[in-house]
């Protein structure tokens, strides 16, 4: 796609068909012959291992709605009758369940990657944006998919998320309204989940394939972050990056497999195996554990509106990255201290991820009784949320760009080729001790 | 005919020129086109507001004799859960107590029941911040508190303290009797 076709049709029907539906060509010039950074390291294999993650789900998901029952009197007796009766439906099902989890591990993996190396900076900027729209799609559908077996957790996470809406000042209660279909979380609400579960992901897989072509015309970037500058830069995607991708695949779904057929349940929670009770909610209510940062966030604000907001904003502003980021170097490799803060980053994301399984009130150090300032406890997990919630919209809002203004970048290598042709006189020092180099 | 018509309409892009019958019918059909796609796109958007069976819920009659003094019976109305609380002396004393306190959604205990039916506490058991049930008897206030979010509630339902921004709403309801309540 970037450059030239090089495919040359060999027989008369791959002539024959190219002049009429160059299908072949668009293969060839995507997977085989396409020209790829040669220095790309294992984080680069998550793209291929979530193209293999959405057919997964798309391909068990087909044969859980042939058994499913979308109806508030059946649905969870169908989803133990799946378990239970069906032939490997419990199979089939632990590799839905599981493989949702999987896909948001790959997701955010490959997202702190893109972080990482500035892989959404010029002139990668839509490419970028389609991947927020892409996750934004995975979290309806993940959501969505939570309510069908229609289990405590399933029921109270839809009132609880549904009625985040309600926070809109003079519509939110009409809205509210508008997705139940009624007064609460009823009938109609699982009705038209289930319908929107079943087309979310062929419009991820759609979307998907504008992400592949917003990559493919300014090619990959690499760990250096510098633009590739001659064929000496690159290799072919195929044999190399398909094995390689290929060979990370394997080892993802030998992670994938120890989940599935040792602790399938590790990842879910127990409430979800109590049908749903519209007049009791369980104690502790979570979300899913890809939830969690973003359920910590919601809960720092003492204000309803505020928090919703704020959760919302957290994945809003990921969208507008691009122009945030004033840095003109791509790769941290080269921004000693923006590599410090991005660490950080990492670290409060875990946090926030770890607060919002917590209830509010719990010690963060349970020695610790109460630190009380003014009437909060600040040994709470709601202010440890508070904390990691302002180092968050810190890191986009002042950090990524004051930082890209006032920061020393180190030397950055002239090209791909140069640090790995003229080592060791024309390698930079930040680059020495990176290990994935190997690869 | 053909070769009478040659050369009779001048170019109708021509700069300067009026609107023309040719313009005028590309406005009509540009116009009729989106508003024939709001037009259909409004059924879509409105398919999925509540039904007429549901718009059309039952009022739900409750025998009161059921309540134990200090206790609270919770029964489902239109999909929700209703709070049917007997309050003690004391917790009506409590809510009383508080009606000058410092409140995020000020309301008098009295403007919460039926006049002379202080025992009465009839509420809507969706916490006011994200829908969850509140348990009874719990939080800081002895009222309900919410699991989701830690929302305190008093006797009275009225909001205290956690992000929930409205006291628990009274539903419209009257007593036929006195151990017969008629909610909605």
């Amino acid at each position: 796609m970037s450059g030239h076709s090089t495919y040359e049709p060999k027989t008369g029907i791959e002539r024959w068909l190219d002049t009429r539906l160059p299908i072949v060509r668009l293969g060839w010039d995507s997977i085989v012959d396409y020209p790829t950074p040669k220095n790309l390291n294992y984080w680069w294999t998550f793209g291929g291992i979530l193209a293999v993650c959405l057919g997964i789900q798309i391909v068990t998901g087909i044969v859980l709605a042939m058994h499913y029952v979308p109806h508030v009197d059946h649905a969870f007796a169908s989803v133990e009758r799946i378990m239970r009766d069906v032939n490997y439906g419990w199979l089939v099902r632990y590799m839905h369940a599981n493989g949702a989890s999987m896909f948001f591990i790959a997701v955010y993996i490959h997202m702190f990657r893109g972080l990482y190396y500035g892989s959404y900076k010029a002139p990668r900027e839509v490419l970028w944006i389609l991947g927020c729209i892409i996750y934004l799609l995975m979290m309806a559908t993940a959501f969505m998919g939570y309510v069908l077996p229609w289990g405590q957790m399933s029921f109270h996470g839809a009132v609880v998320i549904t009625n985040l809406f309600g926070a809109l000042p003079i519509v939110g209660e009409a809205i509210t309204t508008w997705l139940w279909g009624g007064f609460a979380v009823d009938n109609a609400t699982l009705n038209r989940f289930f319908s929107l579960h079943f087309l979310l992901p062929f419009m991820i897989a759609g979307v998907v394939g504008l992400h592949i072509w917003a990559l493919h015309v300014p090619g990959n970037n690499n760990p250096t972050g510098v633009n590739v500058q001659s064929k000496a830069d690159t290799v072919p995607f195929h044999p190399y990056y398909t094995v390689k991708d290929g060979f990370a695949i394997v080892l993802f779904l030998i992670l994938f497999a120890t989940f599935l057929f040792y602790n399938p349940n590790a990842l879910g929670h127990a409430d979800n195996y109590i049908p749903a009770n519209p007049l009791v909610t369980p104690a502790h209510i979570v979300p899913e554990w890809y939830f969690l940062p973003f359920y910590a966030i919601l809960r720092a604000v003492p204000d309803k509106l505020g928090g919703v907001i704020l959760m919302f904003g957290a994945i809003a502003v990921l969208f507008v990255l691009p122009w945030l980021d004033t840095s003109k170097v791509r790769s941290m490799r080269y921004r000693p201290t923006g590599k410090l803060y991005f660490m950080i980053f990492v670290v409060a994301c875990l946090v926030l991820g770890y607060c919002g399984g917590q209830l509010p009130d719990n010690h963060v150090i349970p020695g610790l009784s109460t630190f009380i300032l003014i009437d909060a406890d600040l040994n709470s997990m709601v202010w440890l949320s508070r904390l990691a919630t302002l180092y968050y919209f810190g890191y986009f809002l002042v950090i990524l760009p004051l930082l890209g203004l006032t920061e020393t970048p180190t030397a950055q290598p002239e090209s791909i080729s140069t640090p790995v042709l003229s080592h060791p006189a024309g390698m930079p020092a930040g680059a020495v001790a990176a290990p994935e180099k190997k690869g | 005919m053909a070769d009478t018509v040659v050369g009779e309409n001048p170019d109708p892009h021509a700069a300067g020129e009026d609107p023309n019958r040719r313009d005028f019918i590309h406005i009509a059909a540009g116009a009729a086109a989106v508003g024939a796609v709001g037009a259909l796109a409004w059924p879509f958007i409105d398919q999925m507001n509540p039904s007429a069976d549901t718009l059309a819920l039952a009022s739900v009659e409750f025998d009161l004799s059921k309540v134990a003094l200090g206790q609270q019976v919770t029964i489902k109305w239109r999909g929700k859960p209703l709070f049917i609380r007997k309050r003690t002396e004391a917790e009506i004393a409590a809510a009383v107590a508080d009606d000058g306190a410092n409140l995020p959604d000020p309301q008098t205990d009295a403007e919460r029941h039926k006049p002379g039916k202080a025992e009465w506490m009839i509420l809507i058991g969706a916490c006011t911040h994200l829908g969850c049930v509140p348990t009874f008897a719990g939080g800081d206030y002895g009222g309900w508190f919410c699991p989701c979010h830690g929302s305190h509630y008093d006797t009275s339902g009225r909001i205290r303290r956690g992000p929930a921004p409205l006291n628990l709403p009274v539903p419209e309801y009257e007593f036929l009797s006195d151990t017969t309540v008629k909610v909605g």
